[in-house]
C-alpha cells in the first residue's frame, strides 16, 4: 500500500486505500486516501494495473484487422474506438468517405452513445442504492441494443466500420424501425429524468457532491460530459465537426444550455447526460431525414483497398466524440502492410485527474458515486483495506457500497420525520 | 418516488423481461432431457429471435472454396488457418470475433454466416 505522508492532526487521520480495484470502476486502479473523521483530505491514485499491449498487437497486423481490435479496446465504445481509427488511417491515404457512408457513421456512433449514457445512468442509480432504477433503465436500454444488432448484425461489436465507409447499409425498411424507437426513447428520457432529476433524496446526494470548478476542468484538460457539466463548452462535433456532423448543427450541451445552473457536480453530470441522450435522438431523426443515396465504401474490394493501403506513408490523427469524451488516436505508415506505430489516447484518461478536486472534502459514502460520475471505463476487484493506528480492517465492496446506501436510506428517513 | 413505483407495480403484472434459456435450470442429463423433449414431456423455451444478417458462427464449405486464402489475411483474430497437408481452411471456433470479414472477402461465398450463437469451449484451437 502507498503510504501518503502525513501532516498533523496525526491521532484522527487514517489511511484508507481503494484499490488496486474499487467498487464503481470496471479495471484496476489504486486510490489511497487520507481520511478525517468521515472526511475525504488528501487524494491519490495509481493506474496501469492492466497494460494489454493493445498498441503492440496493433503494429502486428494490417489496417483492417486493427479496425476489430480497435473495437476491442472497450466494450461500450466499439464505434468511437474504429471510428477515430478509420479517420486516422483516412487522413493519411487521402481517402474520401461517400457521404451516405458519413450519416451511418453518426447514426451508429449516436446509437452507441444513448446506450452507453443510460448504462451510466443505470450504474449511478446502483451506487446511489437505487437497484430497481438500475433494472428499469438497463430495460429500457434494451431496445437500443435491439436496433444495433437489427443493423449492425450484433447487439455489442457492432463490425460496421470499414477505411474508407461503413460495411453495410441502413435499409428504407430499416428506417421505420429506427425512428419507432427513438419515440420510444423520447418519452422514455423524460420518465427517468423524472425518477433521476426530480428525486428529493438523489438530489441530497448529489447536489454540491463532487465538485469540479470549471477552472479545474480546464486546467486537468476534462473532457466529455464531465467537462461539459463543469460549463466547458467543448465537443468534437461542435468544435471540430466530421462525418455528418459537418451537415447538422451540434451544439455542445452544458447546464447553461439547457437553462439550469452550472455547479459541476454529479447532479451536473447527470442532468447533462440524460440532455444528450435526447441530443443523440434528435441527431439521428435528422440523419435518416436529411440521408443521401449512394455509395457506401470508399472501395468495396478489401484486397484492393489493403493493396492501396500497402503504399501508404505517412502520420495522421483521428478524433471522436465518445460518450465519455474526446477519443483520439495516433497512427503511422511506412509502406508496410502492417503500422509502424499506434497510439490511443481514450477518454478516460484525460478524466482522472478531475478526480482529485472532486473527490477532496468527500464523505466516504461518496466515494463510489464520485468516482462513478465521470463514467470511468476502469476494472474492478472488489475490496479495500482501512489502515487504523496499525490495524488492517477490509472493506469489501459490499461493504463500501452498505455505507451508500445507509446514506440513502438516512436522508429518505430524514424527509419523512 | 412516485414515477418509479407506478413502473415497478405495473411491471409485476408483466413477464419477465429477459430472454430464457431453453431449459430453466441445467438438466441432471442433456441427452434424457433432449429426448423428453421430443415426446413432449418437457417444454422448451423457444430460441431467442435473432434478426436477419445476425453475425454468429461461421460455416465453411471446402466444395467452393478455392484456395485463395484471402479469408486469412483478413481474419484479426487469426481464427482462420490454411492447413497444406490437408488443403484446407481451417476455422478455430474458439478464436472467432464473430466479425464477419471473411465472408465479406470471400470471392465463391465458401464462408457464410450462421444464426448459431450460443457457443461455449475450454480451448481456443
Ligand atoms: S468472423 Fe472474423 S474473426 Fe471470425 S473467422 Fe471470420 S474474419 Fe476471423
Ligand atoms: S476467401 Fe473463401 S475461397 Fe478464399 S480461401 Fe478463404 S474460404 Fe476459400
Amino acid at each position: 500500500m502507498k503510504k501518503i505522508a502525513d501532516t498533523g492532526n496525526e491521532q484522527n487521520s487514517f489511511t484508507f486505500c481503494v484499490g488496486p480495484v474499487h467498487p464503481a470502476l470496471k479495471e484496476p486502479l489504486q486510490f489511497t486516501f487520507k481520511i478525517e473523521g468521515e472526511r475525504v483530505k488528501k487524494v491519490d491514485f495509481m493506474l496501469s494495473h492492466v497494460h494489454r499491449g493493445i498498441e503492440w498487437m496493433g503494429t502486428r497486423r494490417n489496417p483492417i484487422q486493427i479496425i476489430y481490435l480497435a473495437e476491442r479496446i472497450c466494450g461500450i465504445c466499439n464505434i468511437s474506438h474504429p471510428f477515430a481509427f478509420c479517420r486516422a488511417v483516412e487522413s493519411v491515404a487521402g481517402i474520401e468517405v461517400p457521404p451516405r457512408a458519413e450519416y451511418i457513421r453518426t447514426i451508429n456512433a449516436e446509437l452507441e452513445r444513448i446506450h452507453s449514457h443510460l448504462l451510466w445512468a443505470g450504474i449511478a442509480a446502483h451506487e446511489l442504492g437505487f437497484d430497481s432504477v438500475l433494472h428499469y433503465i438497463l430495460k429500457a436500454r434494451e431496445r437500443v441494443l435491439d436496433i444495433i444488432e437489427y443493423i449492425t448484425g450484433n447487439r455489442i461489436t457492432k463490425g460496421i466500420m470499414m477505411i474508407g465507409g461503413v460495411r453495410r447499409d441502413i435499409s428504407k425498411k430499416q428506417y421505420r424501425k429506427i425512428i419507432e424507437a427513438m419515440e420510444y426513447y423520447k418519452k422514455q428520457v423524460k420518465k427517468i429524468s423524472d425518477i433521476l432529476l426530480k428525486d428529493h433524496v438523489v438530489k441530497a446526494r448529489t447536489i454540491n457532491t463532487g465538485i469540479l470548478s470549471k477552472a479545474d476542468a480546464i486546467k486537468l484538460c476534462a473532457v466529455g460530459p464531465t467537462a461539459r457539466a463543469s460549463g466547458v463548452k467543448r465537443d468534437v462535433r461542435q468544435d471540430e465537426p466530421y462525418a455528418a456532423y459537418k451537415y447538422l448543427d451540434v451544439e455542445a450541451i452544458t447546464p447553461a444550455t439547457i437553462g439550469k445552473e452550472t455547479r459541476g457536480d454529479v447532479y451536473d453530470r447527470t442532468l447533462v447526460r440524460l440532455a444528450e441522450i435526447r441530443q443523440s435522438v434528435n441527431i439521428i431523426v435528422e440523419c435518416l431525414k436529411s440521408m443521401p443515396e449512394g455509395k457506401i465504401a470508399y472501395e468495396d474490394k478489401i484486397p484492393k483497398l489493403l493493396a492501396e493501403l500497402k503504399s501508404v506513408e505517412g502520420e495522421g490523427i483521428g478524433r471522436h466524440e465518445a460518450p465519455r469524451g474526446e477519443v483520439l488516436h495516433y497512427i503511422k505508415l511506412i509502406g508496410n502492410e502492417t503500422l509502424f506505430s499506434w497510439k490511443v489516447r481514450a477518454p478516460t484518461y484525460a478524466n482522472l485527474l478531475s478526480w482529485v478536486p472532486m473527490l477532496l472534502g468527500a464523505q466516504i459514502a461518496d466515494i463510489p458515486i464520485i468516482a462513478a460520475s465521470t463514467d470511468p471505463c476502469l476494472s474492478c476487484t472488489n475490496r479495500a483495506v482501512i489502515t487504523k493506528h496499525g490495524k488492517h480492517v477490509v472493506i469489501d465492496h459490499e461493504a463500501l457500497h452498505e455505507l451508500s446506501v445507509k446514506k440513502t436510506l438516512a436522508l429518505r428517513k430524514v424527509k419523512h420525520d | 418516488m412516485i414515477v418509479i413505483a407506478k413502473e415497478l407495480v405495473k411491471q409485476l403484472l408483466k413477464k419477465p423481461f429477459t430472454n430464457l434459456f431453453p431449459a430453466k435450470y441445467a438438466p441432471k442429463s442433456i441427452k434424457q432431457f433432449l429426448r423428453d423433449a421430443k415426446e413432449g414431456k418437457v417444454k422448451l423455451n423457444p430460441p431467442v429471435v435473432v434478426p436477419p444478417n445476425f453475425r454468429g458462427k461461421i460455416e465453411y464449405d471446402e466444395k467452393k472454396c478455392i484456395r485463395c486464402k484471402l479469408c486469412t489475411r483478413v481474419c484479426p483474430a487469426k481464427a482462420l488457418e490454411y492447413v497444406e497437408k490437408e488443403n484446407i481452411i481451417k476455422y478455430h471456433l474458439f478464436r472467432c470475433a464473430f466479425c464477419g470479414q471473411c465472408v465479406d472477402v470471400c470471392p465463391t461465398g465458401a464462408l457464410k454466416l450462421t444464426k448459431e450463437f450460443l457457443l461455449a469451449g475450454y480451448k481456443k484451437d
